[in-house]
């Protein structure tokens, strides 16, 4: 291949610096390829790899009234983590042994909703799924694109919609009340974390499906017929054949639903109230009206350190699972 | 007849899964053409005046502008450097490529409020940039070009690399042969991109809303009508617009994107 393409420019090559290392451009898939990837190795580089380098930096800075002290320091960290000098019951509510729990407690918080929502996303997909995969023959691709579409369209609008269903004078109120069903608005519909997680859920849900899908897709149709011809119950040849070989997607699925969800910022400032915040909005308030952005970088460093903990260990689970099934099988 | 139970059982879970994603987003043009301040049940009349009074807003075509301009220019720079990158990729073996795949992805696996504090920090801590509609598109690029290097790599994985190999062996450049077979080519999968990234950049609200100027983008200055009730039903026929201009625009491009290599475990 390299060589047809030398061949093509082989009178131009007689001699000089320019034309060798021409000819070692040419040569060479890897200098080439790299050379193609450039502009955007060096996007990823300018804005993501060094603005997260700043941010480590910032964090073990102080910020003192308007002014940044950037005398290194693990104060903002120790902030976090810091025990506190009153008495404290550490059965009754562990964080009431920190003296600012509020960092690690609303971390917690948004990993326990995220999760959930997460789950229920997965759940839901995987029918969905299947349903793509095995059972829809003709007209596919309008089902594809019905599916990707939500995807891609606004994500603000769509939890717009969700305050507007979920509201104090919302649809589901205002419906009910018309019907008779009840008198009084509900009041715990909006602004509390099951309204977080409901508009999670639905906002993400078309992320989980592709990848399943992909890896129902990608299965061997005739191991399929080998588990049924070698005896198999439907429900058996699920989960021994369909549901394994689809755990690649479904991994995928599950970590690309719950780590941006953890981080997510707009959902609970629209519909949590003060009650449904996550992470996000005490990191943005640490960088706006609170003041305080080296603190605010030490608890997204945390964060991160966290959800990345997280991911891997999950990724770890799953893998043991698989391993430790195959030498049972073996 | 019990796998004839069990299709329709499927079938019926995918019906109703479809209403709950597509019904919540239905609900916003339903209450935009109803005559009443208030987004409550029952429906009182029909009007038009919401969306004659968006016309009339100064403020709203200001900022619907203002995205138009972002989201074409970072659809154009996203998929001009994600073409280069899909190309690489699919076209060449070289040392790292699933590193540099993985690299690449990054954005799309981080919470993009730690993107933007970070490049909040980095713009405000230690450059001192002004913040401007500039600031914003390059954080789309970020956010965008991964997409487009996917989109872009799925359609170069579905044509026949000897194509461009016979173009170099009759004695065509290689920039002629990227003008002449991989472009055209790919030409599907670029304009499906360039839709892409236009729409995902017009409708971001996170990065733009950390990273924003004086001049604010569309989905900023939807945010910002959201506190007030009174122009809830507005915000509505905005939101009702821009629901149908993205729904067509995404439509077409996963028309485009998905026609050729359909069956062939297109992610994403």
């Amino acid at each position: 291949m390299v060589s047809a393409a030398e061949r093509a420019l082989e009178p131009a090559s007689r001699s000089g610096l320019r034309v060798s290392l021409r000819r070692l451009y040419l040569r060479s898939e890897a200098i080439r390829a790299y050379s193609l990837l450039s502009p955007m190795l060096l996007v990823m580089l300018t804005m993501l790899v060094v603005p997260m380098i700043g941010l480590f930096i910032l964090s073990f800075w102080t910020q003192i009234y308007f002014d940044l002290d950037r005398t290194f320091t693990l104060k903002n960290y120790i902030d976090i983590f810091r025990l506190t000098d009153k008495p404290f019951d550490f059965w009754a509510d562990p964080f009431s042994a920190l003296a600012n729990p509020i960092y690690l407690k609303l971390l917690l918080k948004s990993i326990r909703m995220s999760l959930t929502a997460t789950v229920a996303v997965v759940l839901l997909a995987y029918p969905m799924a299947y349903f793509l995969a095995f059972r829809v023959t003709r007209n596919k691709l309008v089902w594809l694109i019905l599916i990707t579409v939500p995807f891609w369209t606004s994500y603000l609008l769509r939890i717009f919609a969700w305050k507007v269903i979920l509201g104090y004078q919302g649809v589901i109120n205002s419906g009910l009340i018309s019907l008779g069903v009840i008198t009084e608005p509900l009041e715990f519909l909006l602004y509390n974390p099951t309204a977080v997680t409901i508009t999670l859920a639905h906002a993400w849900a078309a992320f989980a499906i592709l990848p399943i899908y992909v890896s129902l897709e990608k299965i061997d149709r005739s191991l399929l017929e080998a588990a049924s011809d070698l005896g198999d119950t439907p429900v058996q040849r699920f989960f021994r054949v369909t549901l394994p070989l689809s755990m690649p997607g479904t991994l995928a699925a599950t970590l690309l639903v719950f780590i941006p969800t953890v981080g997510d910022y707009v959902i609970p400032t629209l519909v949590g109230g003060t009650s449904g915040i996550m992470i996000g909005n005490i990191i943005q308030s640490l960088f706006g009206k609170a003041n305080n952005a080296p603190l605010g970088a030490a608890v997204s460093i945390i964060s991160m350190l966290v959800i990345t903990l997280i991911a891997c260990a999950f990724v770890w689970l799953v893998g043991f699972g698989r391993t430790r099934n195959r030498k049972a099988g073996a | 007849m019990s796998s004839r139970f069990r299709l329709d059982l499927l079938l019926l879970y995918a019906v109703v899964y479809m209403i709950f994603i597509y019904a919540p987003v239905l609900l916003l043009p339903l209450f935009s053409f109803n005559d009443s301040i208030y987004i409550t049940f029952p429906l009182k009349g029909f009007t038009f005046k919401w969306y004659q009074e968006m016309a009339n807003n100064p403020a709203l075509l200001a900022s619907l502008r203002a995205s138009v301009e972002v989201g074409a220019v970072v659809a154009v720079v996203s998929t001009t450097i994600g073409l280069l990158a899909a190309k690489a990729i699919t076209r060449y073996d070289f040392p790292g490529k699933t590193a540099v795949i993985g690299f690449i992805s990054l954005p799309l696996v981080v919470p993009y409020i730690f993107l933007a504090i970070a490049l909040l920090t980095i713009a405000r801590k230690y450059l001192d940039i002004e913040l401007s509609l500039w600031t914003i598109g390059a954080s789309h690029v970020m956010a965008c070009a991964p997409f487009a290097m996917l989109v872009l790599m799925s359609r170069l994985e579905g044509f026949d690399k000897n194509l461009e190999e016979a173009s170099l062996d009759l004695g065509e450049s290689a920039w002629s042969t990227f003008w002449r077979i991989t472009f055209p080519l790919a030409l599907p999968g670029v304009v499906a991109s360039l839709l892409l990234c236009f729409t995902t950049s017009f409708d971001e609200y996170l990065l733009a809303a950390f990273l924003a100027g004086n001049e604010s983008t569309l989905p900023i200055y939807i945010f910002s009508q959201l506190r007030f009730p009174a122009k809830l039903p507005g915000t509505l026929a905005l939101g009702s617009c821009i629901l149908v201009t993205s729904f067509v625009i995404v439509t077409f491009s996963e028309w485009l994107r998905r026609r050729g290599v359909q069956g062939k475990g297109v992610g994403i």
